[in-house]
């Protein structure tokens, strides 16, 4: 990034101008100072030279320095306080437009000396006589909030906030509830808007009148509300209705998302629920027609939309059809409805288009396009032969990306509907040369493994990729390593040698643990009972379905609450991914009041069997399905290991305390004139605290507390002030408890836990530093999805990990993870290797690092060995001391 | 909300930022950067982009990207919304949008920006609020500035800005009265090879030039309003009204303003005004091919299809193309593989034809993907769908106006495979 700086001269020449007499030689070289800061350039130099022109009656200049103000106040935060003088006079001006202006300017200086000149111009403001004042106050209270949320809460700035719902100007009530929506997101278990019938309709009238922006808050505000049953839901669809016609795209969206919530609460008899539906479509449709990045999101909600009610957009295939010049964004996400939509009623249409699609130029979207076809096979069964005729068609073009991909959904197609197309292989195997893409070959590999009857040279066909074995990426190997054991398993006479050689490439030439742990099951189970082995491995597979593809549905649920935000773009719940959202509620559709009906899918569990091991659901490959296949003698022989291995559960116990070290003397009395400090760190229910017991040993009074902390490696800050309410009179003892936050300023310590605290009280100020058990800093949504461990863990290079021994530690694995649990280091899978009990743990850390274990725990041995594997390699070693101290207490 | 705006020519130069909140670094652009290189186009940049600390959407508007960042959870769909009222108020001051025009006016671009947004929140995106706030740059007035010391900042509040109609400002005065619509249709479609139609839409909006003194209050009906599929309204349209008698009942902004846009979208009422005879064919040898292209009307009501124009995304490894036009001239651009006819006015009598040879890129062997064909074109007096205003009224004022409309078909989207 180029670097910009203005040349002393230039300073030297603005200066002399700003401090000229003439009025409009000041106003210009203002206005020159704003041009060079908003390119990027400093020019904080200026500072008291552009201060000194605040004083004056032309509403042009003011504004310009005000917008200079805005930007370096931080910067130089005991000039801008020469500001506040001009600012609270203004606050009282005549004219509302200066009141507005002042208020809102000093909303923006984010200086702590001047919030507390804010907080008596804002009181007034907020109950000024003026609308535009009020509006304009009302954003102010969520900067101020922003800057010190502790502040806004003590001045009472929150209630006049709820006041302002029920104003009288539609403006003020839509700037009050953005205001306080946006406090809320920081506070996410206050009632801050707390809804109730009234003040619903006073925002449903506030809703018709107010601009475009202030409807979006409204709705999205609305969106929040549970109606007490159908009639006030009913009622409050009748009156947002009108907003989907509103010419604003995001007016549109979000009361699409009211409706699809209260919807849920209609009997589905009911007349209004079907006219809602018809009128649901139209809307949706003309969003299609805006500008492509509306469109984008627009397409990726409208995917969530047809999930949970296809009925809407069912008869409107066509507005999805991909156009040429849909930039590629665009047309992906077309593509992707056009596939839900897909039935027997439109499959022709639909094929036809897919067909076309596969011929254009863009490779991404021509490869995305020949998948469509074979989703679209396994969606309608009544169109499976003729996809697999164009894609038969489209493998003759020979285009090479092409065949790679026909080949990767052909073999879905011949799992969803065995015994059926296998016809086709002969044609499959002319391509075998031309494959480069690991996808593509796992697949033709799988397709070869799996029909080796069929194929009279499916042993040669194995053998030559076995030659590059060591080149070929884990998929290609692990896939080749099952079709040659299914060979084997077919025709055990010819292919001795063959198998042979894999399972030795397999267990004794690979680093791959993956491979290896496959590659000793195959070896142990065929030498132990082969017939057992023929049952396993060739065991009948289960079908693949269309659901795959589907979001689950009580992700799906929580997603429609979030129709029009980033989540919805995402298909993540908000938890998931927005930073400085601390703990958000999750939301769910309201139920039908009296169905009494469960979401939980009987789904997910096959989700889990399907897409643990083999990596795309579709790619189970005979492996996923075997626990659930298993004939119950394996398990004997087996000392257990295959069940443990498949048992990856993860030991849920009874939740425990989190681990609280004990409280250790970290100021002495000597060094502090009779203060004596001593705490603990401690994590309660996602809140950080720093509890401490401080004593007076002193001969006086001690007043006037105040702490502080020095910059750290976490960002650890007072989320408040110290609460020492009355004097601490000599040899009294009082315990506090203080909250943390984590956005405090960072820079990192040696060690890394380190903390440099300074106390302040009436007699002086002391300094000291304590070490924080890292382990306060581990958050609660820490445990990782299995497939994401993997592969990151993958993705780590080795360098990054640490091993580290923890001695004389008696507990079986079981109550390891139940403990570890409770300081939020999750476990995400066990399992038993030769009486070893693998724990495999991930921790998030507040700052969003990931740090990812293994715990190895030996049955009779008290020496437990545990892997840490990190991005910041630098926290393993705190992490290793944490995971000790919580495991011995 | 909305956190900050960098403005970013083509070549990746960042020439404007704003803030409205803490200021953000701008290598936050960084990751924006980073996609537009990977991107083909710059059309093809998501329009959304996560970041380890920021979220950054994006549009690509008058060859400049807009981006914003933000760190809470925003409506995004609110974000672009917002974005394109940014390059529409740009355009709307200074008569265009581009880099140049931005950097001459920077300060003024600067303050605008400043009262459209606080804290992030929307403050004031009316044109007429804006108007009354900052005053758009006129040669006159900047001499009468420069002589009387005053400035382009009105320092009253300005009138719509809390009225329940924002759109509007009070004291409006004209010595001629008129009130002009236009109904611009728009088809967007899809033909196949056979010339079939597969996909095909209207998108009709209704566009308005009001210059009434007082306050007007207008009602405007239309012959047939049951075609209409779907409707968006400009906010000055009473909804009630038209949900219950389908007329447009408004009290409008002053000047410029789109009234409504609407969409047709029953196939059997798009009718197809042009249809193309087209033939391309590669030697199986691979050296080249030729090209036959006639365009003829079809569906046209009896009015003249004008500005007819004709583009051809040719395959990548066509070189160079010899062809003869009987009417207007073509050019192909070696670069982009795109092929433009520019054709004119159709005459029925005798149809433009476009044909002739097509060399390919020695060696290279014969093209699979198939070229698509997009016209554009224009039909004066007609609005295809059929739509007609019937009559429009104005109340609340004594004077009479002098009121007018007109019709206009141009194509969209207008796809041809071939």
């Amino acid at each position: 990034m180029l670097c910009f700086h203005v040349c002393a001269g230039e300073i030297f020449e603005l200066k002399a101008e700003l401090n000229s007499d003439k009025k409009e030689k000041k106003k210009e070289a203002v206005k020159k100072v704003i041009a060079s800061m908003t390119v990027g350039k400093d020019v904080s130099a200026l500072f008291p030279d552009v201060v000194n022109c605040m004083q004056t009656d032309n509403l042009e200049l003011k504004k310009l320095v005000y917008l200079y103000l805005m930007n370096y106040a931080k910067s130089q935060p005991d000039m801008a306080i020469m500001a506040v003088n001009t600012f609270v006079k203004d606050c009282e001006d005549p004219n509302p437009l200066i009141r507005a202006l002042a208020v809102r300017t000093m909303g923006c200086i984010r200086v702590d000396k001047i919030t507390e000149y804010l907080c008596e111009p804002l009181r007034k403001c907020l109950k000024d006589e003026d609308p535009y004042v009020r509006k304009t106050a009302a954003v102010c209270v969520a900067k101020l909030h922003d800057i010190n949320a502790q502040l806004v809460e003590d001045q009472g700035f929150l209630d006049t906030l709820k006041d302002l719902i029920s104003d009288s100007n539609p403006m003020v009530v839509a700037n009050a509830v953005a205001a306080l929506s946006e406090i809320a997101e920081s506070h996410p278990n206050s009632n801050l808007l707390d809804l109730n019938p009234q003040s619903i309709n006073k925002l449903l009238t506030a809703l018709n009148e107010c601009t475009e922006w202030g409807q979006i808050f409204i709705l999205d505000c609305l969106a929040n509300y549970a109606p007490r049953d159908d009639r006030e839901s009913q009622s409050i669809c009748e009156r947002v209705t009108p907003r989907l016609s509103h010419a604003n795209s995001a007016v549109v969206l979000s009361a699409v998302k009211v409706l699809m919530k209260f919807m849920e609460m209609l009997p589905k008899d009911l007349d209004y629920y079907g006219t809602l539906l018809k009128k649901l479509a139209p809307p949706l449709v003309t969003l299609l027609s805006a500008e492509p990045e509306l469109q984008y999101v627009a397409l990726r909600n409208i995917n969530l939309i047809v999930q949970k009610r296809p009925e809407i957009l069912k008869h409107e295939m066509k507005v999805f059809f991909v156009k040429y010049n849909d930039p590629i964004y665009v047309k992906l996400e077309k593509l992707d409805i056009m596939i839900r939509l897909a039935s027997q009623a439109n499959i022709a249409q639909v094929l036809a288009e897919l067909k076309e699609y596969a011929t254009e130029v863009d490779v991404d979207f021509v490869r995305k396009a020949v998948r469509a076809i074979g989703r679209c096979a396994i969606k309608v069964e009544q169109s499976a032969e003729r996809c697999v005729s164009t894609l038969l068609d489209l493998i003759q073009t020979k285009v090479n990306y092409v065949v790679q991909e026909a080949i990767v959904v052909i073999k879905d197609i011949f799992r969803k509907y065995p015994n059926k197309y296998e016809s086709v292989i002969a044609t499959l195997c002319e391509n075998l040369d031309s494959l480069d893409e690991p996808e593509a070959r796992a697949a033709m590999i799988w397709i070869v493994g799996e029909y080796a009857e069929r194929i009279d040279n499916a042993d040669e066909l194995l053998e030559s990729f076995l030659e590059g074995f060591h080149d070929e990426s884990t998929q290609v190997q692990l896939q080749l390593l099952t079709a040659i054991v299914k060979l084997f398993l077919k025709k055990p006479t010819e292919t001795q040698e063959l198998v042979q050689q894999v399972l030795s490439l397999a267990t004794q030439d690979s680093d791959n643990p993956d491979l290896r742990d496959r590659g000793y099951i195959y070896w142990r189970l065929l030498s132990t009972d082969p017939v057992a082995a023929k049952e396993v491995v060739l065991a009948e597979k289960p079908l693949i379905s269309e659901e795959t593809d589907l979001i689950e549905p009580t992700l799906l649920e929580e997603l429609i609450c979030h129709i029009g935000t980033l989540a919805s773009v995402y298909h993540k719940p908000p938890s998931a991914f927005v930073e400085g959202s601390r703990g958000v509620m999750h939301k769910r559709l309201p139920a039908r009041t009296g169905s009494l009906v469960s979401v939980i899918p009987s789904h997910t569990l096959s989700f889990f069997l399907g897409g643990d091991i083999g990596g795309s659901a579709a790619m189970g490959a005979g492996f996923g399905a075997v626990p659930a296949v298993m004939p119950a003698s394996l398990n004997a022989p087996m000392g257990g290991g295959l069940g443990d291995l498949f048992d990856l559960g993860g030991g849920v116990g009874m939740p425990l305390g989190a681990y609280i070290p004990p409280k250790t003397v970290w100021l002495p009395a000597m060094k502090a004139k009779g203060l004596e400090i001593s705490g603990t760190f401690a994590r309660r229910a996602g809140v950080i605290q720093m509890e401490l017991t401080l004593t007076n040993k002193a001969m006086s009074v001690m007043t006037d507390f105040a702490i502080q902390f020095n910059r750290n490696s976490f960002g650890l800050a007072p989320a408040g002030p110290l609460q020492v309410l009355s004097p601490l009179s000599p040899n009294q003892t009082i315990e506090v408890s203080l909250p943390l936050s984590t956005v405090g300023p960072v820079m990192k310590m040696e060690p890394l836990n380190n903390l440099q605290v300074a106390v302040k009280n009436n007699i002086d100020v002391f300094y000291f530093s304590c070490q924080y058990p890292i382990s306060m800093l581990f958050v609660e949504d820490g445990k990782m999805e299995r497939q994401v461990f993997l592969a990151t863990w993958k993705d780590i290079p080795n360098e990054n990990e640490s091993q580290f021994q923890i001695k004389d530690c008696h507990l079986n694995s079981d109550a390891a993870s139940n403990k570890l649990q409770a300081s939020n280091i999750f476990t995400i899978a066990k399992r038993t290797v030769e009486g070893q009990d693998m724990l495999y743990m991930s921790i998030k850390l507040s700052n969003g690092i990931w740090v990812l274990a293994e715990l190895r725990v030996q049955t009779g041995n008290p020496n437990y060995t545990i892997s840490v594997k990190c991005r910041a390699p630098e926290v393993s070693q705190c992490v290793f001391q944490c995971c000790e101290a919580v495991l011995k207490n | 909300m909305i956190h900050s705006l960098f403005l970013v020519n083509p070549s990746g130069d960042i020439f404007l930022e704003k803030h409205w909140k803490s200021v953000v670094s701008r290598s936050v652009c960084d990751y924006f950067l980073e996609a537009r290189e990977k991107a083909l186009d710059p059309e093809d940049v998501p329009p959304v982009i996560s970041t380890p600390h920021h979220y950054l959407i994006s549009i690509y508007r008058d060859k400049l990207f807009f981006l914003s960042v933000i760190q809470t959870e925003v409506p995004p769909l609110f974000v672009i919304e917002f974005l394109h009222r940014v390059a529409e108020m740009i355009q709307d001051y200074f008569g265009e949008c581009s880099e140049t025009v931005i950097k001459d006016n920077v300060v003024m671009v600067y303050e605008l920006l400043e009262e459209m947004l606080d804290n992030g929140f929307p403050l004031a995106t009316e044109s007429n609020v804006l108007k009354e706030m900052i005053r758009p740059p006129t040669i006159l007035r900047s001499v009468v500035n420069t002589l009387t010391g005053s400035s382009n900042v009105g320092d009253k509040l300005p009138t719509g800005q809390l009225s329940t109609i924002p759109w509007r400002r009070a004291g409006v005065k004209y010595t001629n009265n008129e009130a002009y619509f236009d109904v611009v249709e728009e088809i967007d479609a899809i033909l196949d090879r056979t010339g079939t139609t597969v996909f095909a839409e209207i998108q009709g909006v209704v566009e308005a030039c009001v210059k009434l003194s007082g306050m007007p209050d207008l009602t405007l009906s239309f012959m047939n309003p049951r075609l209409l599929d779907d409707v968006s309204f400009h906010p000055c349209v009473r909804y009630k009204r038209w949900e219950s008698e389908r007329v447009l009942s408004f009290i409008p902004p002053d000047g410029n303003f789109t009234l409504m846009t609407y969409h047709v979208n029953a196939q059997n009422l798009v009718a197809i005004p042009v249809y193309v005879k087209h033939s391309i064919n590669f030697f199986e040898s691979g050296s080249g091919g030729r090209l036959d292209l006639t365009v003829g009307p079809k569906q046209t009501m009896g009015k003249t299809v004008e500005g007819v124009l004709v583009t051809v995304h040719m395959p990548k490894t066509v070189l160079s193309v010899s062809l003869n036009a009987t009417q207007g001239s073509y050019t192909y651009d070696n670069a982009t593989k795109v092929l433009v006819w520019d054709i004119g006015k159709l005459n029925p009598q005798k149809l433009p034809n476009l044909r002739g040879s097509l060399s390919l890129q020695t060696g290279a062997p014969k093209p699979e993907e198939n070229p698509s064909l997009n016209i554009d074109l224009k039909i004066q007096q007609l609005a295809i769908s059929g739509l007609k205003v019937n009559r429009l009224d104005m109340f609340g004022e004594k004077y009479k106006p002098f009121k007018g409309v007109k019709y206009i078909t141009k194509a969209g989207k207008f796809q041809v495979r071939m």
